[in-house]
């Protein structure tokens, strides 16, 4: 059950990365990704994602799971961009140019059409780099990486406990819901939103409350083994950074900054091939 | 024995004159607590739920006052200090509790970490902290599992760890609070095993607060403080302890060749040296009584119906992801009115049984029939008509404010008429004995009225069977008989009980029969009295063979087997009934 | 009580995890992309109602980073913050409030209805769409959509779920009453 997040033991450069500068590179690299609609960037960071899924080892079929999820995701939110907005590329670019000769409202441009490819990059620049992450990084090192990064080490501990009792909480809540169901109570979708929502509430209740009592547990259990004693504290899974670990964050951090240039030198996050 | 040769003088722990009252209580805890722990001790704390064992403990590792609020009177001093002038931290080095939920004293995400956790706390720099993690995994044999996730660890895995996780710290006095609650006789029977151990590895006192005295035994203990009501009632020797009538008054239950004994006339003094089987002096007067009594009380086997109720046959079940079958050929037969136990270790099979027989996994090969009616077809929810299932924890089934509300639910999700539920609420409130609290919420009710409840709520439904899961687990010997007593009851008036059990005094005593599972097969099923008598089986299984068994050997009686079901016969025929009649 | 104390550290990962397992395992999918009908706001509200803001903000953060992650499509962050905003904004409109003391009347089920309505406005009417535009340049109309769609499921599913866990919380508190039996 550690395996939730789908972490995949290998030897590979990426894995040999400390979580903390996977981490910073997430970050750094979704930011790059996030700030900048150009095109040509875009197209380097998407390009690089996939190079770096093969030198991390991670096969497509690793994470197809996941991958076919983002697909759906991706092919509903661009169909939806298309219905709500036909014309959000003339207006980002300024200019209007219908293929194939027809005019009206759902009549394609070809702004459009380069806008919703600029939408897609954007998915493509950051899916790799986040499905690499959560392939490579073992879980156990999370929270000691968020510590080092700066995040205190209470939050820290927040998300090495949520992480830790997932499994936990998922097995009781597939209990409660079987003892449940034999009672009658059903989240079928038959019933009213009400109802089900009722019958949510009547599986959730015994969940909760057992619960607060495992909360309350819990932190007499970590008390009584010193936790928040010190202002500081070390991590048993806590790793020491190398040379690799520096010049990935540097080639992250250039990223980042090359996106904000761009923004500079395209004047706005869009990258305009009609002007 | 070695604790002797330690310096008896050094206290670790002393309390005088001790008092407790919970803040938003109206009456103290605890009174009038006197006792010391020295160096290299270990003492046994027992009595029945609500004695104060729990505040006890909560004082002894300075939860009490640092994080429940109260009045404390009188004087505890932990190491050299008053413990009210420490922190919870300094205690910490001083004191180490084990925990009785090992899953939720388990915070790291795999072994490794757990053991570390107190290090971190500590700012240990990294390679001391591995190096002492590494020290402390081979103390408890945890070596093979460092890097394994708790969901992948055995239920005494889990509880190496926690003692691990305690023993990283070089702690004066280890605190061991129900130590045997969560697991199977024979793992309790390894962590009697790995505390000894441990004692004489690090030389700390040991507490161990338990109410099952007889399992705790396996191990000498220097002294047992028995507890009732808030106080100390007596703190002495187990020798003495047995020999006296202290047990029967507060309603901790003595172990059962002691009862055996009695039985069979024995005056049981601290000469006989009662605290341990192994070890006990009996005369040949004494053995001589011991099989005059069973010969008086020798008994042919008692009948059965013969009507099936519930017919599985080649029952195979698969876990998805899991490459092992949990169920393999499962074929059983449980007669009406029968009360049965299953048993085996954890992960044997016994709860997918029960769910597959509920609906609540889908079986892949095999047949099931319930009264001649075929069971495959059923939904979850029309199984739940006939095979009722009740969980182990009823925390996890009570979703309800008020005790009617919560019986009445199975009715109403099923649209049965407004008038028909509430005559057959109150009907299934009658038979638990809840009729007198029908308005209440349910949170003003004890654990094992709580259980009661959810038995309730699945009574309502009119099934003719039903499975519990660990009916007695966590509850004290007075609980216990209670629930017991209650399902005997509801037996009685024809519905078959199926319980799914690590207690072995609970399927000897009132399962007529035995179902034992392993790896996912049923190796036997045959009376209690044969199973527990079988070592093969009870190595299976993880039981524990009876102490009543050996008690037998020792007395030259080669039948032990019949021996034991003399035991059970005549308890149920003699002394329960006197219990009921009072 | 409501400090980062150690048991607000253990009710924030815990509250996560719940909030993880019942975003991924028990919602149902609307028809508007990044909408489900979500009962783990429900929770949320009641976590950020006991345990106070901080827990609120960082258990809508973790388990709603969390969720995205496990699909791996990336993290949407502007609807993870949106989460967050949630909680936090729970907390503190809830903060009079003591249902760990079991005290939950009328008054307070108003609070705390009055509470999760703007503090879901907020979140999913206001930040995330703003942060949708600001971040993904999406157009207006399709978030604002998605926001309002988001809040108003958001706001019935607390309502139910939300409400009736703050009333069997506090219900479950014993208190000492004077119960008397009935023949």
């Amino acid at each position: 059950m550690t395996n939730l997040f789908n972490y995949i033991e290998r030897k590979s450069p990426v894995h040999d990365l400390t979580g903390a500068t996977k981490l910073v590179c997430l970050m750094l690299w979704s930011f790059a990704a996030m700030t900048t609609y150009d095109t040509r960037l875009l197209l380097t960071l998407s390009v690089g994602g996939i190079l770096l899924f093969v030198v991390g080892k991670i096969r497509v079929k690793d994470v197809s799971f996941m991958l076919g999820f983002t697909l759906v995701f991706l092919v509903l939110n661009t169909i939806l961009l298309y219905v709500f907005s036909p014309h959000h590329g003339t207006e980002v670019y300024g200019t209007c140019t219908y293929l194939w000769g027809t005019s009206g409202r759902y009549a394609p441009t070809l702004e459009q059409a380069f806008f919703q490819f600029n939408y897609i990059l954007k998915y493509f620049a950051t899916i790799p780099i986040v499905l690499l992450f959560v392939t490579t990084t073992n879980p156990s090192e999370f929270a000691a990486s968020l510590n080092k990064i700066g995040v205190s080490y209470s939050v820290a501990y927040s998300v090495a406990l949520a992480l830790r009792y997932i499994p936990d909480v998922q097995k009781q809540y597939h209990e409660i819901s079987q003892a449940s169901q034999a009672r009658g109570i059903e989240l079928s979708k038959k019933a009213s939103l009400v109802q089900r929502l009722k019958s949510a509430s009547a599986i959730l209740v015994p969940l909760i409350l057992t619960s607060m009592d495992r909360i309350e547990i819990i932190s007499n259990a970590m008390e009584l083994r010193g936790f928040g004693k010190n202002k500081k504290r070390t991590w048993y899974m806590a790793r020491p950074f190398r040379v690799t670990d520096y010049a990935s964050m540097l080639i992250c951090a250039l990223l980042l900054c090359t996106s904000i240039y761009l923004n500079h030198l395209n004047g706005g996050r869009f990258y305009n091939p009609f002007r | 024995m070695c604790y002797n040769i330690v310096a008896m003088e050094e206290k670790v722990l002393e309390f005088k004159n001790f008092g407790f009252q919970y803040r938003a209580q109206a009456k103290p805890t605890l009174y009038d607590i006197n006792f010391q722990i020295k160096k290299g001790e270990k003492v046994l704390i027992a009595g029945p739920s609500g004695c104060g064992k729990s505040t006890l403990v909560h004082c002894m590792n300075g939860l009490i006052p640092f994080s429940y609020k109260g009045e404390m009177t009188g004087s505890l001093v932990i190491g050299k200090k008053e413990s009210r002038e420490q922190s919870l931290f300094d205690i910490s080095h001083l004191v180490g509790t084990v925990l009785q939920d090992s899953d939720a004293q388990f915070v790291g995400m795999t072994v490794a970490e757990d053991l570390a956790f107190a290090l971190e706390n500590d700012c240990i720099p990294q390679a001391d902290m591995k190096k002492r993690v590494q020290e402390v995994a081979d103390m408890v044999d945890l070596k093979e599992v460092m890097h394994h996730a708790p969901g992948e660890l055995s239920g005494g895995q889990k509880q190496r760890v926690s003692v691990g996780g305690v023993l990283v710290d070089d702690v004066d006095l280890l605190l061991f609070d129900e130590p045997l609650a969560n697991l199977d006789p024979a793992t309790g029977k390894q962590a009697i095993e790995l505390i000894d151990e441990m004692q004489k590895q690090t030389g700390a006192a040991v507490i161990i607060i338990e109410h099952r005295l007889e399992d705790v035994l396996h191990r000498p203990v220097d002294r047992v403080v028995l507890m009732n009501e808030g106080r100390i009632v007596v703190d002495t020797t187990p020798d003495e302890l047995l020999s006296g009538k202290y047990l029967a008054e507060v309603g901790v239950r003595e172990p059962l060749y002691i009862t055996a004994l009695k039985y069979a006339g024995v005056q049981i003094t601290p000469e006989l040296h009662p605290s341990s089987l192994p070890d006990l002096m009996l005369t040949d007067q004494h053995k001589e009584a011991v099989r005059n009594w069973f010969h008086a009380h020798r008994k042919p086997a008692k009948e059965v119906t013969e009507e099936t109720l519930l017919d599985v046959k080649d029952i195979s079940f698969t876990y998805e992801k899991m490459q092992r079958k949990t169920l393999r050929d499962i074929s059983v037969q449980i007669k009406k009115g029968e009360m049965v136990a299953i048993v085996g270790t954890n992960g044997a099979g016994k709860s997918t049984f029960s769910k597959v027989v509920c609906g609540m996994e889908q079986e892949s090969e095999g047949e099931i029939h319930f009264a001649g009616e075929d069971f495959t077809e059923l939904s979850i929810k029309e199984r739940a008509e006939h095979v009722g299932y009740v969980m182990q924890n009823p925390n996890q089934m009570i979703s309800k404010v008020m005790i009617r509300e919560e019986v009445a639910l199975g009715l109403e999700t099923r649209g049965v008429p407004e008038e028909e539920i509430g005559r057959r609420v109150d009907e299934a409130l009658k038979i638990c004995g809840l009729w007198t609290m029908r308005n209440w919420p349910i949170s003003a009710l004890s654990y094992g009225q709580k259980k009661r409840v959810t038995i309730a709520s699945i009574l309502v439904l009119q099934p003719s069977m039903i499975i519990l899961d660990e009916p007695t687990a966590g509850q004290d010997y007075r609980h216990y008989t209670d629930i017991m007593e209650f399902l005997e009851k509801i037996n009685r008036q024809g519905i078959t009980i199926v319980m799914i059990t690590h207690d072995m005094h609970l399927m000897l005593e009132y399962a007529g029969r035995g179902i034992v599972f392993s790896k996912g097969q049923i190796i036997a099923d045959r009376s209690c009295a044969e199973i527990l008598t079988d070592a093969e089986i009870v190595k299976a299984a993880s039981l524990k063979e009876t102490s009543l068994y050996l008690l037998a050997l020792a007395c030259g009686i080669e039948d032990g087997t019949a021996f034991v079901q003399g035991f059970i016969d005549y308890e149920r025929e003699f002394v329960r009934k006197h219990d009921q009649s009072i | 009580m409501k400090k980062f104390s150690v048991k607000t550290i253990v009710a924030t990962g815990i509250g996560a995890a719940l909030f993880f397992v019942l975003g991924r395992f028990v919602a149902i999918p609307s028809p508007v992309p990044n909408t489900n009908i979500s009962i783990q706001y429900g929770l949320l509200a009641f976590i950020a109602a006991v345990f106070g803001p901080i827990a609120g903000l960082l258990a809508g953060l973790i388990g709603h980073f969390f969720i995205d992650f496990s699909y791996g499509w990336g993290v949407w962050w502007s609807w993870v913050i949106a989460s967050a905003v949630f909680g936090c904004m729970m907390g503190f409109i809830t903060g009079r409030l003591k249902i760990d003391e079991g005290e939950f009347d009328s008054k307070a089920i108003i609070n705390f209805n009055v509470g999760q309505v703007v503090a879901h406005v907020l979140a999913w009417v206001v930040v995330a769409p703003t942060l949708d535009i600001l971040i993904y340049s999406e157009p207006a109309n399709k978030v604002y959509l998605q926001g309002v769609t988001g809040a108003v499921v958001n706001i019935i599913t607390t309502a139910i779920v939300g409400t009736l866990l703050c009333i069997a919380y506090a219900k479950a508190i014993p208190k000492k009453g004077s119960l008397t039996e009935e023949n």
